[in-house]
């Protein structure tokens, strides 16, 4: 065991190029889906704060069920669309990264949506009267609330990639693990142990954790910083 | 004359005598307007014609009525039944506009100058003017050192305050504001007192609720008395505190509590 921690650590210290190829692909893989699942998650959270139809308290209801997708489940039916008979097939984007990037921007979807729209539902409770007096219409309202609770949001977003970047169903099944190809970290950690090959696995899993710990140390310097956003009004 | 006769026919006499000096073109009018949230009732056939010019104080008991008034007046809220109707400014001939403050007043996790080029984006104001809209209305309310604060970070008074350089750089005609000197203490309530009067002289039709009835002197032309949902009496400042008020309006003045 204390072998394989210390050729771990060799791999790190010595920025193993194939360490380092496997680590970059998950960041871009997993950063992508939550830049997408950002973009439609947040204004889906937004609006379903905001919106009143028949059926929403249902289909609030779904996407909190959703907040527990298995990450398996969600592999299956990407599989399903992408795969060569499905409805997506001719496209060409099973086992590539594109694939992965698709998956786990749906598995992070659900989750984006459901804490964005509980943290503006409980922010227009205090101020969305203000802001409509102001002139705001329903929909602007509940993004200016975004910005209003953007730490908040900042915290959501990191929860979202740490379950892109952990999870190991979906992107084994429509990634297929293809060394250089669509190998990510974790799908490389289950194969590895699998194989008896730990220090590899160790590595990346130590890698993994660091990743994680310098997002969150970023996220930690950001109160300073108004955000750009609101230069666009000045 | 059963006790709701007498009583409707008391804040009759108190409105013509309001009605007697040569009255200022109105600008919001509500007829027999009433507001329903479920079951509860929390305002029941209010005739209320706001005039222009007018500094209208809203008193009466904790719920009674004043901040759904308020928010009926801006439309903010739309009324259960009866009326609401807003009428051209003239010579101007366009729609009044309206700006509210509130009693704890949202401001957006941005700085004290965001805030302001914030409403006055929502408002629709052009680019070129926001900047110097912006920086006129904290000249005015005295917040200009502090433009680059996080507006979340000043005290209950320079929110306050805040909120009024807001409501002001929007030029509002009417300005309705929600208890604005709740919970402040004295020194940050004579500033805000001071803000709001200097609004008045600049011709600002204000309407304003408050438990403070030495204020509602103070800064009031006309006052009405709410309670339970029902316009209690309503006449010129000087004639509400001298001449005899219908007993709900009366027991509230005296400070009976109309729980006990």
């Amino acid at each position: 065991m204390s072998e394989s921690l210390a050729l771990a650590l060799q791999l790190i210290t010595q920025a193993d190029t194939q360490l380092l190829g496997i680590v970059s692909l998950s960041l871009r893989v997993s950063l992508t889906a939550c830049v997408l699942g950002a973009l439609l998650g947040l204004l889906a959270g937004a609006w379903l704060a905001v919106a009143r139809f028949p059926g929403h308290g249902l289909l609030v209801w779904l996407v909190n069920t959703l907040l527990a997708l298995p990450a398996v489940v969600v592999g299956l039916l990407v599989y399903l669309l992408l795969s060569r008979s499905g409805p997506l097939g001719s496209w060409g984007l099973l086992f590539t990264p594109t694939a992965m990037v698709f998956a786990q921007a749906i598995l992070v979807l659900p989750l984006i949506a459901a804490l964005s729209r509980r943290l503006v539902h409980d922010s227009l409770a205090q101020g969305g009267y203000q802001l409509r007096s102001l002139g705001a219409g329903a929909l602007t309202a509940a993004l200016l609330m975004l910005l209003h609770e953007r730490l908040a949001v900042v915290t959501v977003l990191l929860t979202a990639f740490g379950r892109a970047i952990a999870e190991v169903g979906a992107v084994m099944i429509v990634g297929g693990n293809i060394a250089g190809v669509t190998r990510v970290m974790t799908t490389t950690i289950a194969l590895e142990t699998s194989k008896g090959d730990l220090p590899l696995a160790l590595a990346l899993g130590a890698v993994l954790l660091g990743v994680v710990g310098l997002i969150n140390a970023a996220i930690a310097l950001l109160p300073t910083r108004e955000p750009a956003m609101s230069e666009a009004m000045a | 004359m059963n006790a709701p006769e007498a009583h409707v026919a008391q804040v009759a006499r108190v409105a013509m005598a309001v009605a007697a000096a040569p009255p200022a073109p109105p600008l919001i009018s509500l007829h027999a307007a009433g507001m329903n949230f479920g079951h509860t009732v929390a305002l029941s056939g209010i005739d209320l014609t706001l005039r222009r010019g007018q500094r209208l104080a809203l008193i009466g008991p904790n719920g009674s009525g004043k901040t759904t008034l308020l928010r009926l007046l801006h439309g903010v809220l739309e009324s259960s039944s009866g009326e609401r109707s807003v009428s051209t400014l003239q010579p101007e001939g366009r729609a009044p506009r309206m700006a509210m403050l509130f009693q704890r007043p949202f401001l957006l996790n941005l700085s004290v100058r965001r805030n302001l080029l914030l409403a006055l984006w929502l408002a629709g104001v052009p680019s070129a003017e926001r900047r110097a809209r912006t920086d006129q209305a904290l000249r005015r309310i005295g917040l200009a050192d502090l433009a680059l604060r996080p507006a979340t970070t000043l005290s209950g008074g320079q929110q306050q305050r805040l909120a009024l350089a807001r409501a002001w750089s929007l030029q509002p005609d009417i300005l309705l504001l929600d208890e604005p000197t709740a919970s402040l203490d004295p020194g940050a309530k004579a500033e805000v007192e001071q803000a709001i009067e200097d609004l008045g002289r600049d011709g600002i039709t204000v309407v304003m609720s408050t438990h403070n009835l030495g204020q509602a002197k103070r800064l009031a032309t006309h006052v009405a008395c709410l309670v339970d949902g029902r316009l209690a009496a309503l006449a010129a400042t000087d004639d509400f505190f001298s001449q005899a008020l219908p007993p709900a309006a009366a027991a509230f003045i005296r400070g009976e509590n109309p729980w006990i």
